[in-house]
């Protein structure tokens, strides 16, 4: 594995692992205000926060500045995908994320958008 | 508030799910086709659970961390596809329920030393009705089996596609790819 080589290295360490627990992050909740999936899209609004952001917080929303998923969020934050769910769902209750679900039943039955799947791919060869 | 319709702007993300069985080259194939590193991350996955304990007979939901491979490959503006390894673990397979919700089509990755691995993906797959084939990994370069003897040990329906492919090599995995989507297109055709 890499270094994610940003600021939020000084929160893991190779041989150690993550220096907090996760569930630390999230003030010990377990359950996000919003329900996210791993492919819920974020990105950040560009609205100021309401008050000072806490590190997790302020570094889950250093990664929405382009759009990008919870997955994402969570895999580069190195915690459990919950917990990315959890500081996601409060930016987003302050207004400073926007948050899209997917809709997979609509996007997998069109054919119009396997035929665009397909042809993406057939460049990449 | 959330959006939730198309002209937000937002991308949609499309999952597609690469199985099989451990060590068959999941990751590898992940990491081949995606065009960012592998990601890993870990999700609560709630699986029910029939009870051994004193509430014998009853169906209990418990939530268990299942950590799994992602990558990534951007389609356009306005799709992106995200490509998901399975854990490998066959006692893992009914938390596929919900890794397996909204998922586009599936990759059974097999090892022709190991076919019974992918055994329970294959059921799997045909059971939830998900489009899905079956890609044989190639650890050496001789081809020693024909797809068809490939078919009959695997018990495969004759509509589903198997292929031969190298997850290490990212034409031949694009390649396998490019099928799935054909037999995706190909399948909802008939319905």
């Amino acid at each position: 594995m890499t270094s994610l080589g940003t600021e939020h290295d000084h929160w893991f360490d190779d041989a150690a692992g993550r220096l907090i627990r996760p569930y630390t992050v999230s003030n010990g909740r377990t359950e996000p205000t919003l329900r996210m999936e791993l492919l819920s899209m974020v990105i950040a609004t560009g609205r100021r926060p309401p008050g000072q952001l806490g590190p997790e917080h302020a570094q889950a929303l250093g990664l929405c500045g382009t759009v990008t998923t919870v997955a994402e969020v969570a895999a580069r934050l190195r915690l459990p995908a919950v917990v990315a769910k959890i500081l996601l769902s409060d930016l987003v209750d302050w207004g400073v994320v926007d948050t899209r679900a997917p809709d997979p039943i609509a996007d997998s039955s069109n054919p119009a958008v396997l035929e665009t799947i397909l042809n993406a791919l057939q460049r990449r060869l | 508030m959330p959006f939730n319709d198309d002209s937000d702007g937002f991308p949609s993300a499309l999952k597609l799910l690469i199985a099989g069985g451990f060590g068959v080259g999941k990751t590898t194939f992940v990491g081949t086709v995606s065009e960012i590193e592998p990601l890993h991350t870990e999700e609560l996955l709630t699986t029910a659970s029939v009870g051994t304990d004193r509430l014998t007979g009853v169906e209990r939901k418990s939530t268990t961390t299942v950590a799994m491979d992602f990558g990534r490959i951007t389609i356009s503006g306005r799709h992106v596809l995200y490509l998901f390894g399975t854990p490998g673990q066959e006692r893992f397979w009914f938390m596929w329920d919900e890794l397996s919700n909204g998922a586009m089509g599936a990759v059974v990755l097999a090892d022709t030393r190991r076919l019974e691995d992918c055994f329970p993906a294959v059921d799997f797959f045909e059971s939830r009705g998900i489009g899905f084939l079956v890609a044989v990994n190639e650890f050496d370069t001789t081809c020693r089996y024909q797809t068809d003897d490939l078919r009959d040990a695997l018990d495969l329906k004759p509509d589903i596609p198997i292929v031969l492919c190298d997850a290490r090599d990212r034409r031949s995995a694009t390649g396998v790819l490019i099928n799935l989507m054909r037999h995706l297109l190909t399948s909802r055709a008939q319905r």
